[in-house]
């Protein structure tokens, strides 16, 4: 009896503990996300974009295995009306590329933080990543952006 | 988008430039109405107009509006009455119709001229028992009206019997799509089914009196209403009771008309392009071909005598990525031939669409050429348009 007990009030204490998060989510002011596990980002567009773009209907992705720069134009997102530029936040080596988005826009309409992203890079400078915009001021520039 | 969005939002090439606001804004009769729905705005020619709203975005808006039934919010376009004895004479000045060979109830659309032979703008001009009623494009109010001004005042001061009256207290919505009729028929009791498409008449809606014209931009059946401006909102709202009628903004209006071959005045037409080069020569009565009498209209009968101008407006289907305004266009060669005016991925069709002017000589149904997008070469045909075979409405 003890040892249920026991088990059952370990068992959620596992539970009750919040899972840690690995990876770190950063953001553009063109507004991307980035998010970082060790030295590789996958980068996608923001739901505000998204939102902002309207039905996406033709995406470009980069090449993998391409060397990119630091905002080096890598792709291109489209909707009816309008053409945007993907450019990459960090300089590093093209490790993935979602073709799945290519081949089925609305994903990134439906899931622009998730099964919308866009191209993983390995990258190379730490720096670049410290530049990059965290949660809160990438809300603050949203909120401003009316 | 607004403004700030549009410069911001990944730094967005392409969003289009007629978009950027110059300006205080004006708003429509139907404004609140529009914020009601959760309409985005953003601004056009000086107004705030509604370009998507919140039920369904550009896409399904446009597929709705060729299937069921949009009504679009055009109260920012100009609207002019002509009247006086003299009302043909002088406005068969400005444009290339033949307003007296156009019966009563009859609308056309016609061409303002240049002294080049350059376009100024595209209007649809329908005679009424005693007056002209012209419609012309936001972009071109307040230019059109001081051109009308300036020559109905040599005119009157010839002695001529005319006016030229802006007209202020309607609004203009177009509803458009194949249920168009029937959603209209409710409010105005009578059968619309005898009504041919470009005619116009006074008709009443929910009692108000309206001028009903069967036309519109989308190549669609439709209607363009020009309503008392204080009831355009309760018969925007008893249009939109019928549950197949739904608001649609300029998103899907430009996507719909590019579809159906229509120009966009200030993008496909300028001051610079004849109606020869513009492939628009069949708004020409044959009268007016043969007498003139319209400003720059010996430089455009010279064209037509001569097949002349440089270059010729075509339709364009394209491989590959989207190509939009002022892409190249090559020649299969190579050779850069002309540049795009207009282009779209066309929402019912699954294919880029596009506007271009090329060289002549290129310009012919089938002809295979390139498209330069970003650092890509595309392939292209020339197609007629239009693109989406038209819906309009035979009696």
């Amino acid at each position: 009896m003890a040892l249920r007990i026991l088990s059952k009030s370990f068992l959620s204490q596992r539970l009750a503990t919040p899972i840690r998060h690995y990876a770190t989510k950063k953001y553009t002011s063109s507004h991307e996300w980035i998010e970082i596990n060790k030295d590789v980002a996958t980068i996608g567009i923001t739901d505000y974009a998204q939102n902002a773009l309207g039905d996406v209907v033709y995406v470009e992705v980069p090449e993998v295995g391409a060397r990119v720069e630091f905002d080096e134009t890598v792709g291109v997102v489209e909707s009816v009306k309008s053409t945007s530029d993907i450019y990459s936040p960090l300089t590093g080596e093209i490790t993935a590329a979602n073709s799945d988005v290519v081949k089925n826009t609305k994903l990134i309409n439906r899931s622009p933080e998730k099964d919308g992203w866009l191209f993983k890079v390995k990258f190379e400078d730490q720096e670049e990543v410290n530049a990059l915009l965290d949660e809160a001021d990438y809300k603050k520039l949203t909120e401003s952006d009316h | 988008m607004s403004t700030t969005i549009a410069r911001s939002l990944l730094r967005t090439r392409h969003a289009s430039a007629r978009l950027m606001s110059t300006g205080a804004s004006q708003r429509t009769a139907l404004y609140e109405l529009h914020k009601a729905h959760g309409a985005k705005f953003g601004p056009f020619a000086g107004w705030d107009m509604p370009l998507v709203y919140a039920d369904q975005g550009a896409l399904d808006s446009h597929l709705h509006t060729r299937k069921h039934a949009s009504i679009f919010d055009v109260s920012h376009m100009l609207q002019t009455r002509i009247v006086g004895k003299d009302r043909h004479r002088f406005l068969e000045h400005l444009v290339v119709a033949d307003l007296k060979e156009l019966p009563v109830g009859g609308a056309t659309l016609s061409l303002f001229t240049n002294s080049n032979g350059g376009i100024e703008d595209d209007t649809i001009i329908t005679q009424q028992r005693d007056s002209l009623y012209v419609v012309s494009n936001a972009g071109c109010a307040d230019k059109d009206l001081a051109h009308l001004l300036k020559h109905v005042k040599i005119f009157q001061d010839q002695g001529a019997d005319v006016e030229v009256l802006k007209i202020d207290d309607h609004s203009l919505i177009a509803l458009q799509g194949p249920m168009s009729q029937k959603a209209l028929e409710r409010l105005v009791g009578v059968d619309l089914s005898q009504m041919p498409f470009m005619t116009g008449q006074v008709m009443d809606i929910k009692g108000v009196p309206c001028h009903v014209a069967r036309s519109g931009y989308t190549g669609e059946d439709g209607f363009e209403l020009s309503i008392p401006t204080g009831e355009a909102v309760s018969i925007t709202q008893a249009l939109l009771e019928n549950p197949h009628v739904k608001l649609a903004g300029l998103g899907a209006r430009d996507s719909l008309r590019l579809e159906a071959g229509l120009c966009l005045y200030g993008s496909d037409i300028d001051s610079t392009t004849t109606p020869i080069e513009a492939n628009l020569v069949w708004t020409i009565g044959k009268r007016r071909r043969a007498e003139g009498g319209f400003i720059g209209a010996d430089v455009i009968l010279e064209q037509i005598a001569n097949k002349g101008g440089a270059r010729r407006r075509v339709g364009l289907v394209i491989e590959g990525a989207p190509a939009r305004a002022h892409a190249k266009v090559l020649s299969a060669e190579g050779e850069e031939i002309g540049e795009i005016t207009s282009g779209v991925p066309a929402p019912s069709l699954g294919k880029n669409i596009a506007m271009a002017y090329v060289k002549k000589g290129f310009n012919k149904k089938d002809t295979a050429l390139k498209v330069q997008v970003r650092n890509r070469v595309q392939d292209a045909t020339v197609v007629k348009m239009p693109f989406v075979p038209a819906g309009y409405h035979k009696v």
